[in-house]
């Protein structure tokens, strides 16, 4: 059981500046995300792309975004438990006491959820039988390649998971590659390794296919995928890989008991908190009159919400409002010079 | 001002006058139009605003940047008449343009 004074949930942009704003303050958290990496959708859907509304900051990407905001709160050492997924909260007397997906237990005063528009899970093919196959012959990510060795294996997808994978596998394995469409959107390199690999007959490609229909009782025993024109090809494999990116689910927030509206959680903007006292929601996934889902909107949402936290974390102490160029106690935290 | 028709995947129909400039996308969120979830809020970065474009109107509408039919590869059932809402911008030419959402977006 790990103890902290707030557990944050989301290691986008807004909960690393939440990290901040605990910091300065004098309280302790932990960040749980799913994804493997910091920096949330901001690294997930678009690294590459310039973010021009950050105040102070004319144009960055958001791989710089989240760069930048790594190092403001460096001075915290902060732990972050990433590809883990919050899925159980209760409360025990006053703490709540937090379960992640891989058993990770936290006892904290507070919970602040930051968690964009969900958590990022695997799209999954949408065809109706296939739900009893996977995670045993359909999957959407490779944990052990060697169950692979002399199989043969079904890669769905035009991209460089598919493409990376589809020559990885045909080392040891058949491959078959089925795309939607005849571009693939993958690295050049890994597109003419694909062409050269087809031509020396080691990976056969499908393209402006999609998956049709799984035949199979207990196991997979063939595949049915359609063209664009309607015929359909029946394909005898014995695994079948999903490559189509991620998307963001709710998941298991909307079982913890919050009031919620469609997607998002509904806050005070006094300082953010939910229906359930000591659990706080910021940035994208937090909803009130008049709120933009904009990063800088969640820089002052955590602002408050870490205030909020205090009363919380230390309930004999009272909050005392300092400014950074002038606390010594914050340059303390924050490991600079006087 | 043009007027765009959104049918849901249950078939029920809405049509709703969207303003020039704005995106297919964006009418339908500022009209709680069900369907269209738009999670990365119209940058062409998730692919959940997705809709099959009415036949006719397909061939009239602006080509698809590569960019998108990329993010079309990761969309919940895609076919040769998908199309991101976000990337349609409202004009009086699009008026009377029908689109119909999936049965989800992932």
């Amino acid at each position: 059981m790990i103890k902290t004074d707030t557990l944050i949930i989301g290691a986008g942009p807004v909960g690393l500046f939440c990290v901040h704003q605990l910091g300065i303050i004098g309280l302790k958290c932990e960040v749980v995300d799913n994804l493997d990496k910091i920096g949330g959708q901001c690294i997930e859907l678009y690294p590459d792309k310039p973010i021009y509304d950050i105040p102070a900051v004319p144009e960055c990407t958001g791989e710089e975004l989240t760069n930048n905001l790594i190092e403001q709160i460096k001075a915290f050492k902060t732990n972050f438990h990433l590809n883990e997924r919050v899925e159980e909260i209760k409360k025990v007397e006053n703490k709540w006491i937090t379960k992640t997906n891989k058993g990770t237990e936290f006892e904290s005063s507070s919970i602040i959820i930051a968690a964009g528009v969900g958590s990022f899970e695997p799209r999954k093919f949408s065809t109706k039988e296939i739900e009893k196959f996977e995670g045993k012959q359909i999957l959407y990510s490779i944990r052990d390649k060697t169950v692979f060795k002399d199989k043969i294996v079904t890669i769905f997808g035009g991209g460089d998971s598919a493409l990376d994978w589809a020559i990885e596998l045909s080392n040891t394995s058949k491959v078959i590659l089925v795309h939607r469409r005849d571009e693939f959107r993958g690295m050049q390199a890994s597109i003419d390794k694909a062409n050269q690999l087809k031509e020396e007959g080691k990976i056969e490609i499908y393209t402006k296919y999609q998956l049709d229909s799984v035949q199979g009782k207990e196991k997979i025993e063939s595949i049915n995928i359609k063209h664009d024109d309607k015929s359909i090809k029946e394909i005898k494999t014995d695994y079948v890989l999903g490559f189509f990116g991620l998307i963001m689910q709710l998941g298991p927030i909307s079982e913890w008991g919050l009031n919620l509206d469609k997607k998002t959680i509904p806050v005070n903007t006094e300082n953010f908190e939910t229906n359930k006292e000591g659990i706080f929601a910021i940035g994208d996934i937090c909803s009130y009159p008049g709120k933009l889902k904009l990063i800088l909107s969640g820089f002052h949402e955590g602002a408050l919400a870490a205030r909020g936290c205090f009363k919380y974390a230390k309930p004999d102490e009272k909050y005392r409002f300092e400014f950074t160029t002038s606390s010594k106690a914050v340059k303390n935290r924050l490991g600079v010079e006087e | 001002m043009p007027k765009i028709t959104y049918i849901e995947f249950s078939g029920k129909s809405q049509t709703i006058v969207v303003a020039n400039g704005l995106s297919v996308m964006e009418g339908a969120v500022q009209n709680d139009i069900p369907g269209i979830d738009a999670d990365c809020g119209g940058g062409m970065a998730c692919a959940t605003c997705h809709v099959y474009v009415k036949e006719e109107w397909f061939d009239k509408l602006p080509k698809k940047e590569d960019g998108e039919e990329d993010m079309l590869d990761m969309a919940y059932e895609p076919k040769k008449n998908s199309r991101l809402s976000c990337q349609l911008i409202v004009s009086d030419e699009l008026d009377g343009l029908i689109v119909s959402t999936p049965s989800k977006q992932g």
